[in-house]
């Protein structure tokens, strides 16, 4: 790996015995895993494995059929609703398509959660939101437009400035660099990278691109078979006996991405 | 039969005459591999037509009360809403509440005056035409009036209302749902209650009085330029019948029923927008459930109260 292990830290994010059920299918049984602070952890797994199911189940938005999620050490669901959105707040979540207020312009997506959590004026709402937007890379000229005359490139910037917009400890992304241009893509993954390691956030990334798994992240957990297979270091990952995961990892586009980043471990 | 296709594909592919080059061949063979892991599709075991008709009643019947007990449920909540809303004023969320009275009632205001006009003039012409035979033609002022005050003028303004209205609130909220944006105000801390649904009902709640009351006036007008102009009823005259004849509790009766209206209309379109489910097909599903439901609903209310009103002797 290209940069030194982070020793793990105390778990941010604690999910045990988690099962999901949609009628008489279940994508979920006794799935177990842990967000450390600080890290970047990423989810893989197949399509309808439940990547973004779980997403959901952390961030609140799905009601689970079993099991706890620990957010900073509190069950969300037994929260009362005002302390739920105390650490609801905590959180910045980019959605796989931005989600982004489409009455709003860009700089008044960003600037709606700190007039309403911040209480903020308009003006310092906006000149906040102007910095946001700068942060994640967002020309100047595009603050003013409306999200359906943005590109997806643009979009998904956007959203990570408004997932930003209340200093979030933890930041969910589902599937961040789908849909992006490799330049765009891998620009995107260092915003990320240095994000992190200045703000001290800790990251949940759900993706399938394996140039991001092996750039970025510090820990890769599978998914699959209705669990989480295996979560460490993505060597050790790679190195896991299953079919699938071996497929994954050492297909041709697996070496590709894997070779790609090598080098760097041999300075 | 997939199975001899398929042997006979693999063979052909194989067979040492065959003539097909390279590329066809891996052709046949990638046909022939994905057949091999191919399975029938799982069918739902046939059923008889019977069965099917009282399933089919079954699962209607189950949706239209599922309905009735989410709608009931989402009353509840927009009423909890409200009174929480109600001590904080800093959450009063006037800028949208405003442009949604702009977009539901000034918006609307030229064709319910337009429509109510005309139904105004027609409900004038038939009164005419059927009192001309017992010689009280006069008393087409008060069929006009009545007809009005009571019943048409909020009747007819809350079924455009439902037309119009309802169905902007289902496919605003509902592509909103599709494109994950409730989703994403849930995850800012935000209540999309708060911030989506009461700014909507509250501007219903005060443009539909409103606009009840411009459709009450023009449909008078309707009726009395029909007067003045097929029976000879000047508008002078027609000005006096009305005051002598008419009482303000008509007025009144056709007025309470106005904010009632508004508020289901309101409430089943927000609720037809949440119900909505990733696509566009689903949206648009939804939209017409919302007309469908709202202008039901308006016009079984309706007929109660005139049973009501009727029997209390308002």
């Amino acid at each position: 790996m290209s940069r030194p292990s982070r020793a793990p830290g105390e778990a941010v994010i604690e999910v045990r015995g988690l099962c999901n059920r949609f009628g008489s299918q279940s994508v979920h049984e006794n799935l177990d895993l842990d967000l450390y602070r600080g890290e970047i952890l990423a989810v893989v797994g197949g399509s309808g494995s439940g990547k973004s199911v779980l997403l959901r189940s952390i961030v609140g938005l799905r009601k689970p059929s079993e099991g706890s999620v620990r957010v900073f050490g509190q069950d969300l669901r037994s929260l009362p609703e005002q302390a739920r959105s105390q650490v609801e707040r905590r959180f910045g979540v980019l959605f796989q398509k931005g989600a982004l207020f489409s009455s709003l312009t860009v700089t008044e997506n960003v600037a709606l959660p700190l007039i309403e959590h911040a209480g903020l004026s308009r003006r310092d709402a906006e000149h906040l939101a102007a910095v946001k937007l700068a942060l994640a890379g967002l020309p100047l000229s595009a603050a003013n437009k409306y999200p359906a005359s943005l590109s997806g490139g643009m979009i998904k910037r956007a959203a990570l400035a408004r997932a930003l917009a209340l200093d979030p400890d933890i930041l969910f992304l589902d599937e961040p660099t789908a849909g992006l241009d490799p330049i765009g893509a891998a620009a995107f993954d260092q915003l990320i990278l240095t994000l992190r390691d200045a703000l001290g956030l800790s990251v949940f990334l759900v993706t399938h691109d394996l140039d991001t798994l092996y750039t970025i992240t510090d820990r890769v957990a599978v998914l699959a078979q209705k669990h989480v297979l295996v979560a460490d270091a993505i060597d050790r990952v790679a190195e896991t006996e299953d079919p699938w995961i071996h497929e994954y990892f050492h297909g041709p586009r697996g070496r590709a991405a894997s070779d790609a980043v090598t080098p760097h471990k041999e300075e | 039969m997939e199975l001899l296709g398929a042997e006979r594909l693999g063979r052909s592919a194989e067979h040492p005459n065959c003539r097909l080059g390279a590329p066809e061949r891996a052709l046949l063979q990638t046909v022939y591999c994905s057949l091999a892991d191919f399975c029938e599709p799982v069918r739902e075991p046939e059923v008889t037509a019977g069965v099917q008709l009282l399933a089919r009643i079954g699962r209607a019947v189950d949706l239209v009360w599922q309905d009735t007990l989410q709608l009931l449920g989402f009353i509840g909540l927009i009423l909890e809403t409200l009174v929480r809303g109600l001590f904080h004023p800093r959450r009063w969320r006037i800028t949208p509440t405003v442009a949604h009275i702009e977009q539901t009632g000034l918006d609307a205001a030229p064709i319910v005056a337009l429509l109510t006009f005309l139904v105004g003039a027609v409900v004038a012409f038939l009164g005419a035409t059927v009192l001309k035979s017992f010689g009280a033609s006069v008393f087409t002022v008060d069929l006009v009036a009545f007809s009005f005050l009571r019943e048409f003028g909020v009747l007819l303004t809350a079924i455009l209302m439902a037309g119009r209205t309802a169905s902007a609130f289902t496919a605003q909220i509902g592509s909103m749902k599709a494109n994950e944006e409730i989703d994403a105000i849930r995850t800012l801390g935000l209540d999309p209650m708060e911030l989506l649904v009461l700014p909507r009902v509250l501007a219903l709640l005060i443009a539909l009085p409103m606009l009840t009351f411009l459709a009450m006036l023009c449909g008078i007008v309707g009726g009395g330029v029909v007067c003045a102009l097929s029976l000879g009823i000047s508008p002078a005259m027609f000005l006096s019948l009305l005051q002598a004849d008419i009482g303000i509790q008509h007025f009144l009766v056709g007025l309470v029923k106005a904010p009632l209206f508004a508020f289901l209309i309101a409430a089943v379109g927000c609720l037809e927008g949440f119900k909505v489910s990733g696509s566009a097909e689903s949206v648009g599903a939804h939209t017409t459930s919302s007309v469908v439901q709202s202008i039901f609903i308006v016009i079984v209310l309706d007929a109660v109260a005139a049973l009501f009103f009727m029997e209390m002797g308002w």
